[in-house]
């Protein structure tokens, strides 16, 4: 017995060390899983506090440029309502309806994308009905995917993620693929998975597939900037310019899909039965 | 005594701080980020009590990975050079470490250099290998660490420099 309590005292140094290096590299694996972000995230009070603090200082500098963007934005909401300006005298069909993706809005307090994992972090949180797995877009296209909220917080996964697997397609010919990201700019990420019957050119345009309940489909993503044949040949390996840029966002969207649950359900009840 | 503590105390929460809301903005050529705030590490008292560095590193680590969602990447990194600090202390300073005769402003610049240059860089190598977690990425993993290593470096000296205290 003393021999152990010896043991413990004249190794106490390294004991301490060992546990807390064990300790802090679960904490890490943990952050490797998706969804499991849950424990010690910047979306806490005390961080999402000072991260708030920090922004109100510092959120005069890029007004400027926002401004310009949202007036950006302005016009080219104005010019899609033009565009329906005809078709209003006939009511639409399902106006009772609930829509099936509804839009909120929310601040960036947080951005990093120097990092292999990157995330943000929003002003909103689950008092603003913010919830893990809705989509975050911009004016100009995707973000990311929220993984984790507080009551006043959220943070999301970036598409500047080595975790992040986002459904895309082609604008023109509707070939799907997987959105990745290899870590090397953060103004360029991979499509995979294209297979090699997609006529593709330069400069074509990348759009969200639909095919998951998180984003709808057709929200804009990039252009093609070069593509070459993957490993096995049967699929293409394409590098895609955002058209965000994710270094400066500041104002961001989130997409609500009503529908989500319903889908869910039936999907999960379709693999029970298997 | 005393004195010592309050100055430790500060200089945790001045580096959190400083790490955190500048320094991680920094992003030099895209991905280059000092990392300054295992200065605290570095100038803890070199006779200090050994089990509460390696206590107060996990600590000072978690705060800086908390505010930058990284897990404890940066307390694992931390507890590493804070346990292996003995080791690298004698490796650098020989024998006069062991009287407990070294002050680091005062130590010759070679042997000083070699302390930080090490600490530094195993700190760095630690952190990236955690952070980067593949096998896929290793001339990432080596570009960053020698890159922000350097850069890491000539903020702690240029730090050094400012804040050495005039003792003539």
């Amino acid at each position: 017995m003393q021999q152990i309590i010896y043991f413990f005292i004249r190794n106490k140094n390294f004991l301490l060390f060992a546990f807390l290096f064990i300790v802090s590299v679960l904490l890490t694996i943990q952050t490797h899983n998706y969804h499991n972000d849950k424990f010690l995230s910047s979306a806490n009070s005390v961080t999402g506090g000072i991260y708030r603090f920090k922004h109100n200082l510092t959120d005069y500098f890029s007004l400027g440029r926002e401004n310009k963007n949202l007036l950006e934005e302005n016009l080219q909401l104005r010019q899609e309502l033009e565009a329906y300006e005809g078709l209003l005298p006939e009511p639409p069909l399902d106006s009772l309806m609930e829509p099936k993706f509804e839009y909120l809005s929310a601040t960036v307090i947080n951005n990093n994308y120097s990092k292999t994992k990157n995330q943000l972090t929003l002003d909103k949180g689950r008092k603003d009905s913010l919830k893990i797995d809705m989509g975050v877009v911009s004016n100009k296209g995707l973000i990311g995917i929220i993984s984790d909220v507080s009551k006043n917080y959220a943070t999301v996964q970036s598409i500047l993620n080595t975790k992040s697997r986002i459904n895309a397609k082609l604008k023109k010919s509707s070939h799907f693929g997987t959105l990745i990201w290899d870590t090397k700019a953060p103004n360029v990420v991979q499509l995979i998975d294209i297979p090699r019957l997609a006529n593709l050119k330069k400069g074509d345009t990348i759009i969200t597939g639909g095919r998951s309940t998180i984003f709808p489909e057709g929200i804009l993503i990039g252009t093609i900037k070069d593509f070459h044949p993957d490993k096995d040949d049967n699929y293409y390996y394409v590098n895609v310019n955002l058209f965000n840029d994710m270094t400066g966002l500041q104002y961001v969207y989130l997409i609500k899909n009503n529908h989500a649950e319903e889908i869910l359900n039936l999907e999960k009840k379709a693999d029970d039965a298997k | 005594m005393q004195n010592e503590t309050i100055t430790n105390i500060w200089r945790f929460i001045a580096l959190v701080f400083l790490q955190v809301f500048l320094l991680n903005n920094i992003n030099l050529v895209g991905y280059i980020n000092p990392y300054i705030y295992i200065l605290f590490i570095l100038l803890f008292p070199l006779d200090g009590n050994k089990g509460l560095l390696i206590l107060l590193s996990f600590l000072l680590g978690l705060s800086v990975d908390i505010f930058e969602d990284s897990g404890g990447v940066q307390a694992a990194a931390c507890v590493f050079i804070a346990y292996i600090r003995p080791w690298v202390l004698k490796y650098s300073f020989g024998v006069s470490y062991e009287y407990n005769s070294v002050k680091l402003h005062k130590a010759a610049p070679m042997e000083r250099f070699t302390y930080l240059a090490s600490m530094v860089f195993l700190h760095h190598f630690v952190m990236f290998i955690l952070e980067i977690f593949s096998f896929n990425h290793i001339s990432l993993l080596l570009k960053s660490t020698l890159f922000s290593g350097i850069f890491t470096l000539l903020l702690i000296y240029g730090t050094l420099i400012l804040f050495t205290k005039k003792t003539t």
